[in-house]
């Protein structure tokens, strides 16, 4: 066979392509959201949706039944129902539409036109292709990838996965094809993709469409493989592989099997067609039914956003009170939101923040006995700063259940009559007494509470593998410039100012990364917290700090701290470097703390359903805190679930109102960036991270089966990497059906305080991040500082929004509704 | 004393009844009912098992039941207890209470969470109907309702396709054991001449006399029971199903494929240890079994990159062990071994989704880049065959498939049994054939002589057409009723005897037989899309049908819940030992009947639904 000389298909292009529409997930340990439908970014949202639709087969909005079922539910109001329908239609066909939207009947069924080339294989040649190949590739490719699960590793590695493939097939009596011309075309030629299309397809105007076809069969497998492939480095144990090395061995396989079953002579798929098969990437029309379902979108997502709005309107801005008794930083997160809400409600002299959770320090860290270092920072940051652990006191404690040698035969025996017992007893007490065991991922043990860190670089020339070990006092202080300058916090300091980071614990949970602070790749912000803090107390950084017109008083000191979001527990770090002064308010303080974490675990319990709600807050988070340690529990918190909301301003803005856990809250201050140079690092990264952790709840709860991870409880953990159902099933990419279930699918919104025309030549001044808006991927609204109005932000510009008003009411105390209400709550005015 | 045994056996069976009657919305009402009835079982046996001990541990049998009785032939049920019992209810009993209490949470929210508890319940009602048997009739019985609900256990997630293929795969090899234990039974029969029990098998004397007398027949009942119990127990050739069988929520799999199921394999060797004892060349073969597989299956785990699969391997390999120390005689060693084995592998697959966590943490701070395993000092060609080979499993997979393959083609080739044909040519033979066992004195005895065999042949080319048939969800339906019909005709022709006998076999057939057809019209009418060239996934929507379909199909395969489970024992007496092919016939007959009906009952009503207005899963996932 000689190579390939196509005209039509350009190998690069379409691999280039393919790869652009594959999920986008990274191995289970780097687990970081995205918008799972990426490769329609480019694309508005109505129509990005429609195509996604139409090519792939997602269900891609809620169905037509739970629309109207949310409207006689009153979940979407008939106001915002006629508001949207009008806007779009026009006046005089509100009736009309009304209609279609609320009765007619329609044909709701779907057929992707993914897969109707390759469905010819099994109409005319009646093969199955997927279940004989299929297994074969999966096993392979996983044991090839294994990160640690195999006793046994694949036996060749270094050189890249085709060859290594080779070099076993060279030397090995047991083949992995059947056919002697596959095997000589694998071993003697050089495979291109193209030629191997040659003999499988036949015409090259259908090649791209069948490299899809065959990929999208497996579409979970293939993502993994260019996600490993761009990102070798999101492996511990490294290994070579491309999608195009894929393709060929699949593309061989196919071969092998037909020639199996037909002999070597049968003709190219192209030969036997039946007509011309649906052209993938033809452009896709909008239908009514897409139309209806998009303004049910809509009207379900302004109803809830007026009711938001309604809220902030009813906001009465009180002055300012100076924070006398401390200030805390959280991250930006959602769950942070209630615990900021119940700590300044415990104490009304302190003053909370949001930013995210990496507060502004960037570096990998590599704790103590550590072979790797992990990145602690957003996942587009590569820093060039190492953190080290050094004199950790605490010893990491194993479980021989995991170990290789419950597998080995003679020593299985052994394990298998002695230790067999003890597993009895484990299960027992797993049952009856849920505690930490070394099989839970604890939050806690990313960096011991009593190490130090080598936080500060002595001498420039301390590298490490290229990273340069702390940082100078200068890098300090441009990194806690930042950090006070973007949350507003540059005079009126309170004695201690805590930063607090965030983690979560949880056991039998492989999506855990997705748990912890996505600001910090996916691992809890200990470490990052710890860091600043000594950045802020350190002395020439104050200094510098005053030269740069920030003076911080010297009885002023931060203190790091990080948050257990599954446990609602905080641990404090290097608590005896407090003055005296400091060191008694700490403890006041502390207690402010615990009240609030009970209230906190209190409010997160009306979710949990094993957990009666009208407990006291202390007995429901000693009942959280097990929950979390329970092996039969699939959801030890609900995570992201329920986010809409991301708010961009000052904590005047939103005090006092019960916002149900719903918000992404970044402080800023409009009045110290008056040109909004600081908003847009503030606001660059909110689309993929925010946007990000949105649209995947989002798409992963309206077709958790194919844009989800389905329900995690059959999942099978393969290679370490990712979870599939059962031994021979195609990875599962997205979130599993327990952590969005209660989600409700509702886009973005983003509030920015500030005013429209420093908003809208902010997001303008980097086309990834307007990309998000002018697409409508995220909503944008921006409130005026004076005159409290609000903009919408519409097809690129500003434009004057009155939110159809609902009542908000006022309450005193929010525990009897919260005791009583399961679903989500509206939003209140807490006075 | 005895009586209470048949407690421990009711209680799952009221436990199963009663969650079939709680609605579905209720959940914890459902949860709690089970547990606490399984807590109860579990006390209260733990209680019965120390009285046993303290009045010394009898050997206890307990004839429960008689089903049926005619002169030479008695049906019943019938309970025994010792050691073994005790060992294997202790086990059974706990792992069943913990993991229903973990499920009880784990599975919250779930759809299907009835069905899950159901299923459950079911399989423990099988589970403690076959721990407790005292007869081999008695353990046929739990031994099919374990078939039948492990494979509603592996299909639970029943709108995929991979789940409800594989669950059929398992099933079909299941089946495939249960020929062993009918023509164990009937062996066993005509060694005995009645259902001897487990208690008379260890302590009459009359037993060694009748295998000594008999060796062959000795042997050939050994021999059957051994592929039962490889079988269930996933030793080789059949090792491949039990991973794939990890298809359901994972605590079904610890608890079923990582414990109890995988070792009833064992049990069964436990139970027949009479019948083999003496038998060097089996117990050789037994030993031998035990050791290859065991060998194969730690070479096939430790190439295993997936969690669920290592843990079955590993759990298949040490089951061959389990089978050396049985043909060894240490039956105390292999019941510590069961034991140990069940809890470990039960555990370790519980927690097997916090290996993620744990491993790369370990990981973390042991990496070591390329570490060395024994197989590094073989030779490059030995070790790079033997690495493809596990990495495939031995192939043991496509020769499970190719063991359906002869049938697959010879039904393809039967094309002209179609509906017309049906009509116009069998319903009319059959009628003949009737004709003719009425003026039976008039055949010549040359002919008669092989008409049983005749008849039972074309019982079977109707079952294999019905289990190859891809269009007409009702021919394949009818033939295997038909099937049926030409067996009881067949054995009439064998053996005079009560035609009562005949119509006892055929009662549940027709009756279930009408049911089933009347669900598929009905069905039909309501659905325009209803064949069997891919899965149809009509439960989706019609749940109802399906449950009512599922249950004809139990009844057309002698499950026990019509007479027609006691017919076919009947029958199965009138087939004289020297009889090879036309109890080869009935045999395969009988064991392709439930597999097609339960194909049948899979590709309509399980699978990815046809209809698409709704979320569904990739095939591939």
């Amino acid at each position: 066979m000689g190579t390939h000389n196509s005209s039509s298909f350009n190998e690069h292009d379409a691999l280039h392509e393919l790869r652009h529409f594959l999920p986008a997930q990274a191995p289970l340990k780097d687990f970081i959201h995205h918008n799972t439908l990426h490769a329609f970014q480019n694309l508005k949202w109505d129509k990005a949706l429609i195509r996604a639709e139409k090519m792939f087969g997602y269900k891609v909005s809620l169905s037509l039944d739970e629309y109207r079922n949310l409207y006689k539910a009153k979940r979407i109001k008939q106001e915002n129902l006629e508001r949207v329908i009008a806007e779009r239609k026009g006046k005089e066909s509100l009736v009309l539409w009304l209609n279609k939207t609320l009765t007619k009947d329609y044909d709701i069924s779907t057929s992707p036109r993914i897969g109707a080339l390759r469905h010819f294989w099994k109409s005319q040649y009646h093969i199955n292709l997927d279940s004989v190949t299929h297994p074969k590739i999966f096993r392979i490719l996983c044991s090839y990838l294994d990160q640690g699960i195999s006793i046994w590793k694949f036996p060749v590695h270094e050189k890249g996965f085709l060859t290594s493939l080779r070099e076993i097939e060279k030397n090995s009596s047991a083949s992995i094809f059947k056919s002697k011309r596959v095997k000589k075309l694998f071993l003697e030629t050089r495979c291109e993709i193209g030629s191997l299309l040659d003999i499988l397809i036949g015409d090259e105007k259908l090649y791209k469409q069948y490299i899809f076809d065959q990929q999208f069969a497996h579409q979970g497998w293939s993502g993994m493989v260019c996600s490993i492939e761009d990102q070798p480095q999101s492996l511990l144990d490294p290994k070579k592989i491309s999608l195009q090395e894929l393709i060929i061995l699949e593309s061989l396989l196919e071969i092998d099997t037909l020639d199996s079953k037909l002999g070597e002579n049968w003709a190219p798929l192209s030969h036997k067609l039946l007509g011309t098969p649906l052209d993938l990437f033809a452009p896709v029309e909008t239908t009514e039914l897409s139309e209806v379902l998009s303004i049910f979108q809509n009207a379900y997502e302004w109803t809830y956003y007026d009711n938001v709005l309604s809220g902030l309107k009813a906001v009465t801005p009180e002055p300012k009170k100076l924070a006398t008794s401390f200030q805390a930083m959280f991250c930006i997160d959602d769950r942070e939101c209630s615990l900021r809400r119940y700590i300044e409600l415990n104490d009304h002299d302190c003053e909370t923040f949001g930013t995210p959770g990496f507060f502004t320090v960037e570096f990998f860290f590599k704790p103590e006995h550590g072979k790797f270092y992990s990145k602690l920072c957003p996942a587009p940051v590569t820093p060039k700063y190492l953190i080290k652990e050094i004199d950790t006191k605490s010893v990491r404690k194993k479980d021989v259940h995991f170990t290789n040698q419950t597998h080995s035969l003679l020593r299985g025996w052994l394990i298998s009559q002695t230790l067999g017992f003890w597993s009895a007893l484990r299960l027992f007490l797993n049952i009856f007494r849920p505690t930490m065991s070394p099989a839970t991922a604890h939050s806690f043990n990313h960096m011991d509470q009593f190490s130090q860190l080598t936080i500060e670089n002595k001498d420039p020339k301390d590298i490490e593998n290229g990273l340069q070990i702390g940082f100078n006092v200068d890098e300090m202080t441009t990194r806690v410039e930042a950090l006070l300058k973007s949350i507003g916090l540059v005079k009126d300091f309170a004695p201690i100012i805590y930063v607090i980071g965030h983690g979560s614990s949880s056991v039998n949970n492989p999506h855990y990364a997705g748990y912890d602070c996505g600001a910090c790749s996916g691992r809890p912000g200990s470490v990052n917290a710890r860091v600043m803090c000594y950045m802020a107390n350190k002395k020439e950084v104050r200094e510098k700090l005053k030269q740069n017109g920030i003076t911080i008083p010297e009885t002023t000191q931060f203190l790091g701290g990080l948050h257990d979001t599954s446990r609602d527990e905080i641990a404090f770090f290097d608590e005896n470097s407090l003055s005296p002064g400091n060191q008694d308010s700490h403890q006041r303080n502390k207690l402010t703390f615990s009240k609030s974490l009970d209230s906190n675990a209190k409010e997160r319990s009306r979710r949990l359903v094993s957990i009666d709600t009208h407990l006291t807050a202390e007995k429901i988070h000693e009942k959280v805190k097990t929950r979390s340690v329970s092996i039969f529990e699939p959801r030890p918190e609900l995570n992201h679930a329920t986010n809409t909301l991301c708010i961009v301003g000052s904590r005047e803005l939103t005090k006092g109102l019960f916002l149900d856990r719903r918000a992404f809250m970044n402080s800023y201050d409009y009045r110290i960036d008056p040109e909004g140079k600081i908003l847009a690092g503030i606001m660059k990264p909110l689309g993929p991270v925010c946007g990000g952790i949105n649209l995947e709840y989002f798409f992963s709860r309206v077709d958790n089966h194919k844009l989800g991870a389905g329900t995690k409880l059959p999942h099978n953990v393969m290679g370490l990497f990712g979870v599939a159902n059962g031994i021979d099933g195609d990875l599962r990419p997205g979130l599993p059906l327990q952590m969005v279930e209660v989600h409700d699918p509702i886009r973005l919104l983003i509030i920015v305080e500030h005013f429209p025309n420093v908003v809208l030549s902010t997001i303008k001044s980097f086309d990834p991040m307007y990309e998000w808006f002018i697409n409508e991927w995220i909503n944008l609204i921006a409130v005026d500082p004076e005159t409290k109005q609000f903009f919408l932000f519409k097809e690129g510009s500003f434009v004057p929004y009155e939110p159809i008003s609902q009542t908000v009411e006022t309450v005193k105390d929010m525990t009897p509704i919260i005791e009583k209400t399961l679903d989500n709550i509206p939003v209140y005015l807490v006075k | 004393m005895q009586s209470i045994i048949q407690y421990f056996v009711l209680l799952p069976f009221i436990g199963f009844i009663i969650s079939l009657l709680i609605p579905r919305k209720n959940e914890k009402l459902l949860s709690n009912i089970i547990v606490y009835l399984v807590g109860l079982h579990f006390i209260s046996f733990i209680g019965f098992v120390g009285y046993w001990l303290y009045i010394g541990h009898p050997l206890i049998d307990f004839k429960n039941l008689v089903l049926f009785e005619s002169s030479g032939y008695e049906f019943f049920i019938d309970f025994y207890f010792d050691k073994v019992t005790v060992v294997y209810m202790t086990v059974g009993s706990f792992l069943t209470f913990l993991v229903t209490i973990y499920c009880s949470y784990y599975l919250h929210r779930e759809e299907g969470y009835k069905r899950f508890f159901n299923t459950i319940m079911f399989f423990y009602t099988g589970y403690n109907l076959t721990v407790f048997a005292g007869n081999l009739e008695t353990l046929f019985v739990g031994w099919e309702i374990l078939g039948i609900s492990s494979f509603l256990l592996i299909a639970f997630y029943r709108d995929r396709y991979l789940p409800v293929k594989n669950a059929f795969k398992v099933f079909s090899i299941y089946r495939l054991g249960d020929v062993g234990l009918i023509l164990a039974m009937w062996a066993c029969h005509h060694l005995f001449h009645e259902n001897i029990t487990f208690f008379q098998l260890k302590h009459d004397l009359l037993v060694n006399e009748h295998l000594e007398s008999h060796t062959l027949i000795g042997i050939f009942v050994a021999i059957m029971i051994l592929i039962t119990a490889a079988a269930k127990s996933a030793q080789l050739p059949f090792s491949s199903w039990l991973p794939r069988a990890m298809e359901g929520p994972t605590p079904s799999s610890a608890i079923f494929y990582g414990s109890l199921s995988v070792h009833l394999g064992a049990f069964l060797l436990l139970r027949t240890y009479v019948l083999w004892e003496h038998q060097t060349s089996v117990r050789i073969l037994i030993g031998l079994l035990g050791l290859t597989t065991s060998i194969v299956a730690t070479g096939i785990a430790r190439v295993q990159s997936s969690i669920k699969s290592q843990i079955a391997y590993s759990s298949i390999s040490q089951i061959g062990l389990i089978f050396i120390e049985l043909a060894c005689g240490f039956e105390i060693l292999s019941l510590i071994h069961f034991a140990g084995n069940a809890f470990l592998r039960t555990y370790q697959l519980l927690v097997s989704p916090s290996v993620v966590s744990y491993l790369i943490r370990e990981q973390f701070y042991n990496f070591v880049p390329r570490p060395k395993s024994i197989e590094d000092s073989f030779s490059k060609k030995i070790k790079y065959t033997f690495y493809m080979l596990s990495l495939k499993e031995f192939n043991l997979d496509t020769l499970m498939y190719q063991l359906w393959r002869p049938l697959k083609i010879m039904g393809k080739s039967l094309n002209f049994i179609n509906k017309k044909n049906v009509l116009y040519y069998f319903i009319p033979a059959y009628v003949i054939g009737i004709a003719l066992l009425i003026n039976e004195d008039y055949i010549p005895k040359q002919i008669h002589d092989y008409l049983p065999t005749l008849f039972s042949f074309i019982g079977f080319a109707m079952v294999l057409k019905s289990y190859t048939e891809r269009k007409n969800v009702h021919l394949a339906w009818v033939l295997i009723i038909m099937n049926h019909f030409w067996i009881a005709l067949a054995i009439s022709f064998n053996e005079h005897y009560m035609y009562t006998q005949s119509l006892l076999y055929l009662s549940g057939i027709v009756v279930m037989g009408t049911v089933g057809h009347f669900t598929i019209k009905k069905l039909k009418a309501i659905e325009t899309h209803v064949d069997l060239n891919q899965f149809n996934g009509h439960a989706y929507e019609h749940p109802k049908f399906a449950f009512v379909f599922l249950l004809s199909c139990l009844g057309l395969t002698g499950f026990p819940i019509t007479p027609t489970f006691i017919g076919e024992d009947i029958i199965f007496t009138h087939i004289h030992e020297d009889q090879v092919a036309l109890a080869f016939f009935t045999t395969s007959s009988l064991i392709i009947d439930g597999i097609a009906a339960i194909r049948i009952y899979a590709r309509v009503f399980m699978g990815p639904h046809v209809k698409t207005y709704h979320e569904s899963a990739f095939k591939s996932s």
